[in-house]
């Protein structure tokens, strides 16, 4: 049982960490509350299901044209509701929460509210301590890996990034030190939304395609989120291992509570930041800023 | 002018006649689901082939049907399914009610649709509770018939029936006097009843019960329960699912290539669009169903491929509405009338052949679950098509296949 909860734990976390890498970017480091964070991930899953089982084009053009397509739709967002309000929190809010269900409704009306599943991008699995891991898991962890590597050197290792940072820490002062303000925040909420049209791209194919598949992930990642972490990159991917891994372990310790696996990982949130109301890694933010 | 005034009254008039000869049907369903779609297609089929045969005889007149569609949308929302039907009795005047899909809604639907004495005729819910309360207050609810699904419980009978020839088939290929059955049920109320049924039974059937596997109605990713199904041994995952988990349930047991064959309910298996949703992984998952080209009733067959050639799809046990405006028509014309309190008692006595099933109704007004008449069906999917495998004596079933080992 114990290589079942390891292996088990890590994949699912991969997928978890995959899909809170741009929600810990936007929600985390721009302090974007943008509640259509995971609609938009829905949108570049249908955009890639249309591209590639509707329209025949292959993968690779379906991932690049569905990526692009939906970071630029939330560049043109971000310009029409979300920057009006920018400078009120509870407005931003109330404004991608509308947008989302926007969206979830577009999706029902034109694709109804059949689920639609996805090929696999690579067919075929692999073995691991006698536990059966399709490939096409493997290629998310692989995926994950490389967007966290890439969102860490956007942040830390480009001038963007330390602009991103700054009016993150405050808005005015890097206003006043000559930033466009309005133009990184762009540049924050595209970079956020491709991290989530690539997870809608890479982890749609493992799950179905529907107009609500944005609900459940949006409090597990608030979740991981929190729970790593406002801002911290690392804390999001130790939040998503660990929300994986508790996961796990309730399946396979209580089989018939399995339903309970996501209460339980809200729970252990919710008990971190009891005894540590920064999150695991805030500490380490404030002090990286 | 006065032509004109003239020509438009005696357009209104001729409007007006045309609307005394028509009967209205109410079609509730959630229209943007696959639920929905099938009972629109079903009643669109029945109104078709009743409006070309010149309509229903009302004691010698001619009345044509006019379906009215009402999007229920019960799957989002309970209150949207009340709306709808308080609509079409008050503002568009239906004179009969046929659809509903999830059991929650329908129970609130039912009690508008007795508020107001129509007669509703359900096709989609199966909660024990609809009938229940024909019995409870006959008076009040007597308008309710239920024509498709059988009720929750008379889908174990069927489930039970099925499991003991499943099992038998596992004892002959793996050679295994108790066959080892994980359990795989989504949370929900509706299943605990039938758990508790499948862990009492299943011993005294000669299996094994290695688990109860219980993950959320809306999980998309059961990976770490079937990895534990997979360790536990199980050769038969017993399924109790309706919702989208179904579609998890079958892609990843084919994605993980497991030996275990799922057998049980899985509404979204049901549908026609499961094997596309499943990404092509769901071989040889099995699941309690409806209808399919086989001769349950000797118009099973014309009815299926009547539907297909239409609808390009299968229909699902939603487009009973078919059944359920037929037999409606045959109530009418026996009696003369479309008087609701007339038809009730005639439709209680009626033994009638659907496409379906044979319908009669107990006390309840629930149809009769009875071999040979109306038990369901089981089938499983093979290389992307449904293949129907049970009952076996019905004409038309193919054999059921278990995963290469």
């Amino acid at each position: 049982m114990l290589q079942d909860i390891l292996v088990t734990g890590l994949v699912n976390g991969g997928v978890y960490a995959l899909l809170a890498v741009g929600f810990s970017l936007i929600f985390g480091v721009a302090r974007i509350v943008n509640i259509a964070h995971t609609a938009f991930y829905m949108l570049a899953a249908y955009a890639f299901y249309t591209l590639l089982v509707k329209v025949g084009l292959g993968f690779l053009a379906s991932s690049v044209l569905a990526v692009a397509g939906v970071t630029l739709f939330s560049v043109l967002c971000y310009r029409l509701v979300i920057e009006p309000v920018r400078e009120h929190e509870a407005a931003v809010l109330i404004a991608t929460i509308a947008l989302a269900l926007i969206f979830q409704e577009l999706m029902l009306f034109s694709f109804g509210g059949n689920y639609l599943g996805i090929p696999s991008t690579l067919e075929g699995g692999v073995r691991v301590l006698g536990v059966s891991i399709p490939y096409q898991r493997m290629l998310i962890l692989v995926v994950a890996a490389a967007m966290l590597t890439a969102a860490w050197f956007i942040l830390y290792r480009t001038r963007l990034g330390l602009a991103i940072r700054a009016t993150a820490n405050d808005l005015e002062v890097a206003s006043l030190m000559g930033m466009n303000v309005h133009r990184i925040a762009m540049a924050t909420v595209a970079i956020s939304v491709a991290l989530a049209a690539i997870a809608g791209v890479v982890v749609a194919p493992v799950f179905v395609v529907d107009p609500f598949m944005w609900l459940s992930p949006l409090v597990t990642m608030l979740a991981i989120v929190v729970l790593g972490g406002l801002g911290s990159l690392k804390g999001s991917l130790i939040g998503a291992l660990i929300i994986g891994y508790v996961e796990a372990i309730t399946v396979f310790a209580v089989p018939a509570g399995a339903y309970l696996k996501g209460a339980v990982a809200l729970a252990i949130m919710v008990g971190v930041l009891l005894a540590r109301p920064e999150g695991l890694f805030g500490v380490a933010f404030e002090e990286e800023r | 002018m006065l032509r004109s005034i003239v020509l438009a009254a005696a357009a209104a008039l001729a409007s007006t006649a045309v609307h005394a000869q028509t009967l209205k049907i109410a079609v509730l369903g959630p229209m943007s689901f696959v639920q929905g779609e099938n009972h629109w297609a079903g009643a669109e089929m029945a109104r078709d082939e009743i409006n070309k045969a010149g309509g229903i005889n009302v004691g010698g007149k001619r009345m044509q049907v006019e379906l009215i569609r009402a999007d229920t949308n019960e799957i989002q929302s309970v209150s949207d399914a009340t709306n709808a039907i308080e609509r079409v009795i008050t503002r568009d005047k239906a004179d009969f009610l046929t659809g509903g899909f999830r059991s929650e809604a329908v129970l609130a639907m039912q009690e508008v649709a007795m508020d107001y004495k129509k007669i509703f005729l359900g096709a989609g819910a199966a909660h024990s509770k609809l009938g229940a309360n024909v019995e409870a207050s006959y008076e009040r609810y007597k308008y309710w018939f239920r024509v498709t699904p059988v009720k929750d419980t008379d889908l174990v009978r069927t489930l039970f029936a099925v499991l003991n020839t499943i099992a038998q088939q596992i004892r002959t290929e793996l050679k295994t006097d108790m066959p080892k059955v994980a359990i795989l049920a989504e949370k929900a109320v509706w299943t605990e009843a039938l758990i508790a049924a499948v862990q009492k039974n299943l011993p005294a059937m000669k299996m094994e019960v290695v688990g109860t596997w219980q993950p959320s109605a809306t999980a998309t990713d059961v990976t770490a329960e079937l990895s534990a199904i997979d360790r536990s041994g199980a050769q038969l995952v017993f399924t109790i699912l309706s919702g989208p988990v179904g579609i998890s349930v079958g892609r990843q047991m084919g994605e993980r290539n497991m030996k275990a064959v799922a057998w049980g309910i899985n509404v979204e298996a049901q549908k026609e669009e499961f094997w596309q949703a499943a990404a092509g992984k769901a071989q040889f998952v099995s699941t309690l169903d409806t209808l399919a080209e086989v001769e349950l009733t000797p118009k099973t067959v014309s009815f299926v491929k009547a539907f297909k050639a239409r609808f390009k799809k299968a229909p699902t046990y939603n487009a009973g509405t078919y059944d359920a405006i037929m037999l409606l028509k045959t109530a009418i014309e026996q009696t003369g009338t479309t008087n609701a309190d007339k038809l009730v008692p005639v439709i209680e006595k009626m033994s009638y052949v659907g496409a379906a099933a044979v319908l009669e109704f107990d006390k309840r007004h629930d149809p009769v679950w009875a071999p040979g008449k109306n038990t369901g069906i089981a089938v499983q999917w093979q290389d992307g098509k449904k293949v129907p495998f049970w009952p076996p004596n019905v004409k038309g079933m193919q054999p059921f296949k278990m995963p290469a080992r």
